[in-house]
């Protein structure tokens, strides 16, 4: 890049250019980091591999969205401000593909790190043309929490099987005790393709919706779409928290542990923290089922996955690689569980901590979960076909703009700032403009 | 006094200032014209074909373009009313002789050395959260049913938290100039038989002519960027309802990485502010060197 | 010649303006009190946290152990004071050409100035960021100090100016005909009568410079980031986050806040953007 160079030779002339460090034994990492429960773990049990190593990490410790625009930034732009970021399924076959990350397919030649152990699954989100570029701390699935007590109290019997969200709702309304503090259910509605639209992405699979056509015609002012949108607002007008519209996966969680709601449709990776009684007030009256369907059971419950991946601006590749290690090895999970608990023990990676007898007691979920996350298939995830892969996301750059946009239409359709109809129309063209901008459309 | 010499050495010694000042606000803008002319994503590496005004084209016809001038204006229009009105209030009210100056002084003055996000952070949780902040405490406690305010009344709120934060800055200025004022043409008036309000209207006011356009120029110079507070609190939602010009920009080329135009976006951001200014400067033109 | 106030009139002034004023400190206070309580606490009902729960001091610890607080702490410091006194040193010159040696320009260069300052900065945070990235001066104080300077320069030269033409020109002019130069003129007669007002430019520099959020959050990764960034990681709950948010909000604004309050007289006499004659 012509600019790059000119600004370049400018600094040298200048004289402005820093010392570049040198590469000396013990190196400072950079590591870039959401402030999400397992991961605040991560920092914490971090020390012992400074200790070993004789390297230090500064940790950067941002919210998810503005995690996601430093680092899409930094990264984008070759900026070379971390060693070491964490990103999630979708990022990382894009950014992968574009050749932004160092692949880690060497992990396989080390005995003691097991890659083969780390489900196929999520390796495969993880990948690009056959690359490995992230390694997970936990993969999810979405599912319903559901409290027993208030089950009971009510009369309800909870569902074996896969429930229809029109059940959903009954049980719902059942439940909904707003004098007493208590919500019948509690769903995002924080707009953001990564907050409400994960949950509602799925909704709109069960009602049998999807995002394009094979011809990536956006298909949201579809009567499938305009029925689950419908849904979702009714079902969070009558019986979701105030304020619905601006809580996301962390709100909810907090009121879920609470002991605000009876019901939450989202991801298995809060269960250990719900069933923490270090953590959570409803430890012990908290219990699962599947998360709903309707006119179909495909893509019902979402996928992601968190992982770390190492920019390719990195210059200290080979530390930073020797970090992913330590920190997603059998040896992590074992630490954490012998620390923290075995119930705090992330989830949905590794097949040797799923069969893991101390968490198979301490976390009897964790079955569920696992079972849960090898029933989704990113590749099938709609009643009707479609050119995409992701369940609530669909894989191409283009989407995150989408999705935000069509996020922040339907928190206000929730927020009650225009109906429904409207929040899709409006959708559904912003969609074509984006899709026509990019391509897609001729 | 102004000779020969001391003009060149003048303009020696502003030349750093005018100098840093031009290539601060040059080079971004060169780049950010020349990149809005650029088919320019920063997810889709490789070539940055020329696009010529596609990006204009597009961010224009953007479905939040129109709510986001508004909502900028709206923005900017109701934080200095508020802040002008209750600053006078405040000027005048702190001016009275009281006990205890120094301590209501300070109290009244704290808001303006918070940072925006903490101030927002604080008022999203702490006050405004529907379930366990304390306005929707005092609801639930009084039998009312709480306001989720970011979702009901999103402009309103955003106007009230701003407002909170550059209140103290607008009394600070007012009461420092209502401090000059002339006590005894206060006193004469009111021997005069001039009421209260009379001698606000007549008096005070015209001497505070001045501190307000200070005011008003100040501020909008910070609030036409409004962005912190958006991005804590609502996200510029629900809908487009808090979507500034600022976070318009902010979402195209931040969220969606579109460069191109995120850069046209700012192109126009530019011209208008411009525009605002030149407004800005007839106005306080006339009232500053009066 | 001043009337003598009635105790009476007094106590109802200060009442009222007492009652206004604690509201509008309420949300301070609040975190204050929320600092020392406990999560589980830190939800309940007002009345109950403030009279049915006890202090302690957890949450500081818990935040200081998630990142150093000292660390951005003193770059803040740094980069508030470096990039208000590199301001200074530019806007002095300045300042003083176009409040003594004034022309017909003058005003349209002071408004142009200030029209800078109305630059959004999410429109040019891409070209800065390249720019930054090949000067090496991503995520360093250095690169911080001098944006944060660009960035309130208008303002310290339009206060300046301000201070600068309320001072006599004859003085000045005296000073000339003892044989002063133009450099012993600045710096011996003009600054030190400026020293008030200089005063508070240094000030409110600090404060605005020490509360800018966007540029120190995206031009920063772990090195040179300010306190900004470390109430950046608070902005999304984990669990019960009141009181963690509310000590790291502490922690933030108190060294300004505490600054602010002991030069509140100094802030107050020289905040007048020269509305005052």
């Amino acid at each position: 890049m012509f600019i790059k160079r000119t600004l370049l030779s400018t600094a040298v002339s200048f004289g402005l250019v820093a010392g570049m460090t040198s590469a000396a034994m013990a190196e400072e990492i950079t590591i870039a980091t959401v402030n999400n429960a397992d991961m605040i773990v991560m920092q914490e049990l971090a020390p012992q591999w400074e200790q070993a190593t004789g390297n230090t990490i500064n940790w950067v410790v941002l919210e998810e969205n503005v995690l996601r625009q430093r680092t899409t930034q930094d990264i984008a732009t070759n900026g070379g401000s971390f060693d070491i970021m964490f990103i999630g399924a979708y990022e990382a076959p894009i950014w992968g593909a574009n050749g932004w990350l160092t692949p880690l397919d060497d992990f396989a030649d080390d005995p003691d790190y097991d890659l083969e152990d780390i489900f196929q699954l999520v390796r495969n989100g993880l990948s690009a043309d056959g690359k490995l570029y992230a390694v997970p701390l936990y993969s999810e699935t979405s599912f319903t929490f559901y409290r027993t007590d208030l089950f009971e109290a009510a009369g309800i019997e909870a569902p074996t099987g896969q429930p229809t969200y029109t059940e959903f709702a009954e049980m719902a309304a059942k439940l909904h005790d707003p004098d007493n503090s208590v919500y019948g259910t509690c769903q995002r509605g924080k707009a953001g393709w990564g907050e409400n639209m994960a949950f509602v992405g799925t909704l709109a699979n069960a009602f049998g919706a999807r995002w394009f056509d094979m011809e990536w015609n956006p298909q949201l002012d579809s009567p499938e779409w305009n029925a689950a949108i419908t849904y979702y607002v009714d079902l969070m007008t009558n019986y979701g928290p105030p304020g619905a519209s601006g809580n996301g996966h962390n709100e909810n969680r907090a009121l879920f542990k609470d002991g605000k709601c009876a019901t939450w449709v989202d991801a298995t990776s809060a269960a250990n923290d719900v069933r923490n009684p270090e953590t959570s007030s409803v430890a012990d009256v908290t219990d699962f089922f599947q998360a709903p369907k309707q006119e179909t059971d495909k893509g019902t419950g979402w996928f992601w996955s968190w992982a770390l991946a190492i920019p390719a601006s990195s210059q200290k590749a080979d530390t930073a690689k020797d970090f992913l290690k330590w920190a997603t090895s059998k040896e992590y999970f074992e630490m954490v569980g012998e620390t923290k608990g075995w119930v705090a023990v992330p989830s949905g990676t590794r097949a040797s901590v799923h069969e893991d007898p101390r968490l198979l007691k301490a976390a009897p979920f964790a079955e569920t979960i696992k079972n849960a996350i090898f029933s989704v298939d990113p590749a099938d995830p709609t009643r009707d076909p479609v050119p995409y892969t992701g369940v609530q996301f669909v894989a191409i750059p283009e989407f995150q703009g989408i999705g935000n946009y069509v996020g922040q239409q339907v928190a206000a359709a929730l927020a009650g700032q225009q109906s429904v109809e409207q929040a899709l129309a409006n959708s559904q063209q912003f969609a074509v403009r984006e899709m026509t901008k990019a391509g897609y459309i001729k | 006094m102004s000779t020969k010499a001391s003009r060149s050495a003048a303009r020696m010694m502003i030349s750093p200032a005018v100098l840093l000042l031009l290539g601060w606000m040059l080079i971004p803008l060169c780049m950010t014209v020349y990149f809005s002319f650029l088919r320019y994503n920063l997810l889709q590496p490789g070539t940055t074909p020329f696009a010529g005004w596609e990006n204009y084209y597009w961010f224009v016809t953007d479905p939040s373009f129109k709510a986001a001038i508004t909502n900028t204006l709206a923005m900017v229009g109701g934080i200095l009313c508020v802040t002008t009105i209750g600053g006078i209030g405040f000027a005048l009210l702190l001016d009275k002789p009281m006990f205890a100056t120094g301590l209501i002084r300070i109290m009244v003055i704290a808001p303006f050395f918070v940072m925006p996000t903490v101030s927002a952070l604080v008022w999203k949780n702490m006050f405004m959260n529907p379930v366990n902040g304390i306005f929707g405490n005092l609801a639930t406690s009084l039998g009312f049913q709480p306001i989720d305010f970011f979702g009901q009344y999103p402009l309103a709120s955003i106007i009230f938290i701003v407002s909170w934060m550059w209140l103290p800055f607008a009394t600070l200025i007012l009461l420092t100039a209502l401090q000059s004022l002339d006590q005894e043409q206060l006193e004469a008036a009111e021997m005069d038989g001039a009421g209260w309000g009379s001698r606000f209207w007549f008096i005070m006011l015209p001497h505070l002519a001045r501190a307000i356009t200070v005011v008003i120029l100040i501020q909008t110079i910070f609030l036409l960027s409004i962005f912190a507070e958006i991005l804590v609190t609502t996200n510029g939602g629900p809908g487009t309802a808090t979507t500034n010009l600022t976070y318009l920009i902010y979402v195209s080329s931040l969220l969606q990485f579109d460069v191109g135009m995120g850069s046209a976006g700012g192109v126009i951001a530019i011209i208008l502010a411009n525009i605002v200014a030149i407004f800005l400067m007839r106005m306080i033109g006339k009232n500053l060197d009066a | 010649m001043a009337r003598a106030i009635s105790t009476k009139a007094k106590v109802t002034n200060t009442a009222i303006a007492g009652t206004l004023g604690f509201l509008m400190f309420i949300p301070i206070l609040w975190i204050l009190i929320l600092a020392f309580k406990t999560e589980e606490d830190a939800i309940r009902a007002p009345l109950e946290i403030l009279f049915g729960s006890g202090w302690t001091t957890d949450s500081f610890g818990t935040v200081q152990a998630r990142s150093d607080y000292f660390k951005h702490f003193s770059n803040s410091v740094i980069i508030s004071v470096g990039s208000t006194f590199l301001g200074l040193l530019i806007a002095i010159p300045a300042a003083w050409s176009m409040a003594f040696v004034p022309s017909k320009h003058t005003k349209n260069v002071l408004m142009w100035m200030l029209s800078t300052k109305m630059l959004p900065p999410v429109g040019v945070l891409v070209p800065i960021y390249l720019v930054f990235r090949d000067f090496n001066l991503l995520d360093t104080r250095l690169g911080l100090t001098i944006v944060l300077m660009l960035i309130n320069l208008p303002i310290i030269i339009w206060m300046l100016y301000t201070y600068f033409k309320e001072i006599p020109g004859e003085i000045l002019e005296a000073a000339r005909m003892d044989g002063a130069s133009l450099r012993d003129e600045v710096i011996y007669v003009l600054t030190p009568m400026a020293i008030p007002g200089m005063a508070s430019t240094v000030l409110l520099n600090i404060i605005l410079a020490w509360n800018e959020a966007f540029w120190t959050i995206n031009l920063t990764a772990a090195n040179a980031a300010p306190l900004t960034a470390f109430i950046a990681s608070y902005s999304s709950p984990e669990g019960l986050f009141y009181a963690k948010l509310s000590a790291a909000s502490i922690m933030a604004i108190a060294p300004i806040l505490i600054m602010g309050w002991f030069s509140l007289k100094q802030l107050v006499r020289g905040l007048t953007f020269g509305a005052v004659k």
